[in-house]
């Protein structure tokens, strides 16, 4: 009893600290200085038709390569609190997973290119329409859980997993260095031409930039998805 | 009252009752749903904040992976068969 | 104060933050917290994009729908939606280091309540 009325209590001091924010909330009718810059400056500055884009990959890029790298490192806690941990239960039966029904299997393997390719097209444009390569990574990574859903009992190639997440890293980085050693700072996308705006290649690097963290992104759920699945 | 305002507030509904049904409901799966499903409405909220990329963001990994996530997890700690939950 | 989708998009965020806060305090089963650690994370979520809209404003981006030169005065802030994205993203790895610390335990332990953790308390 003395638990709950500590709880109530708490709730009740965080509510009233939220109240005094809110009763002074109004909201926004004109962008702030930083926000307007950015607005009336991107489009020629960076050639990226979609703002959020161009805040994420160029403006605030060392945040989203901080970003990767908290990312990775989860990926690989979980490999590391996950892995090897069957090795210790050997009076534990091993059980199969169940395998699916027909019907799931044969439709998995009709939607599971579909799926991947629309991943791939999320990230491809990520400059001009919503989306880009933390969206088409998790497309990209629910297609990795349709094919877990047809097969409990597949696995993924971890070479090539381990490959492709490196090379994406490390290709990232390359970009980022490229940028101060061809244009004005570390990840600036302006070493490649901008191009026509609002075409499919336009916006500099800033298209590479997120082919390579949707791989990287894509890649790092599906590795954490098939941990979570278990043998 | 704007059509958007009452859709606004049918969501925000929605969201508040998925957030309390995954605190107060007994069972750990329904209550990972319930949250789920808080989650799903909060991206159509973001739309409607005119913020289409964390909507995306929100709709595939916020109510999608996550709660694949929290399933697996339940799956994996309950294979003996010493926990409550149904 | 007049309702706006913005005022009530915020209150709503703030109310999750304080259901995602109760399932913290109040449940025992290590899953539960981690859930209620995530609705926090959504509240979070909300109460920042929706600090960042712009009444009447569109989606910040560039195209036949928006005029260019009037872009200033017609689109929401992209900052707050770029920051909720990332933090969307590193929320997912957050929950997945936590789960796999409670399947940990449960693997040592055969329970998943924290009553029976006791010897990591300080």
């Amino acid at each position: 009893m003395a638990k709950r009325l500590f709880i109530f209590l708490t709730l009740l001091a965080v509510a009233a600290m939220f109240f005094d924010f809110a009763s002074h909330f109004r909201p926004a009718d004109k962008l702030s200085p930083l926000a307007e810059h950015y607005v009336a400056e991107g489009p020629q500055e960076l050639g990226a038709a979609n703002l959020v884009t161009a805040v994420v990959v160029t403006y605030r890029g060392l945040d989203t390569l901080g970003e990767v790298t908290v990312l990775f490192l989860s990926a690989a806690g979980v490999g590391l609190l996950l892995a090897g941990r069957r090795k210790r239960e050997d009076a534990e039966p091993q059980e199969d997973l169940h395998p699916s029904s027909e019907l799931v299997q044969t439709a998995v393997q009709f939607l599971l290119p579909i799926a991947m390719l629309f991943g791939v097209y999320i990230f491809v444009n990520g400059h001009l329409t919503p989306g880009g390569g933390f969206q088409g990574g998790a497309v990209i990574a629910s297609g990795t859980l349709l094919l877990f859903l047809a097969l409990p009992n597949a696995k993924l190639h971890h070479g090539i997993m381990g490959e492709l997440e490196s090379f994406s890293g490390f290709g990232y980085v390359l970009v980022g260095l490229l940028g101060i050693f061809l244009a004005g700072g570390f990840l600036d996308n302006r070493f490649l031409p901008l191009g026509d705006f609002g075409r499919l290649l336009s916006a500099g690097a800033m298209p590479l930039i997120y082919v390579l963290i949707g791989l990287k992104v894509g890649t790092e759920l599906s590795v954490v998805l098939e941990r979570f699945k278990g043998e | 009252m704007t059509i958007e305002l009452l859709i606004a507030l049918l969501l925000c509904a929605g969201i508040l009752t998925g957030g309390v049904l995954a605190v107060v409901l007994h069972g750990t799966v329904s209550a990972i749903i319930a949250a789920g499903l808080a989650s799903l409405f909060a991206a159509v909220l973001y739309v409607l904040l005119a913020a289409p990329d964390v909507a995306m963001t929100e709709a595939s990994i916020g109510s999608g992976l996550a709660t694949v996530i929290f399933l697996y997890a339940v799956n994996r700690t309950r294979r003996y068969g010493d926990d409550s939950d149904d | 104060m007049t309702i706006s989708v913005a005022t009530l998009a915020l209150g709503t965020g703030l109310l999750l933050m304080l259901i995602g806060l109760w399932g913290l305090l109040a449940q025992r089963n290590l899953i539960r917290l981690i859930l209620g650690f995530s609705l926090l994370d959504t509240g979070i979520h909300i109460v920042m994009v929706s600090i960042g809209y712009v009444t009447g404003g569109t989606a910040p981006i560039i195209d036949a729908a928006v005029d260019p030169a009037q872009a200033v005065h017609t689109v929401v802030d992209p900052i707050p939606s770029a920051l909720v994205l990332t933090a969307i993203v590193i929320g997912l790895g957050i929950t997945a280091v936590m789960l796999s610390f409670a399947i940990r335990i449960h693997d040592r332990k055969k329970t998943l309540s924290i009553e029976d953790c006791t010897e990591s308390k300080g």
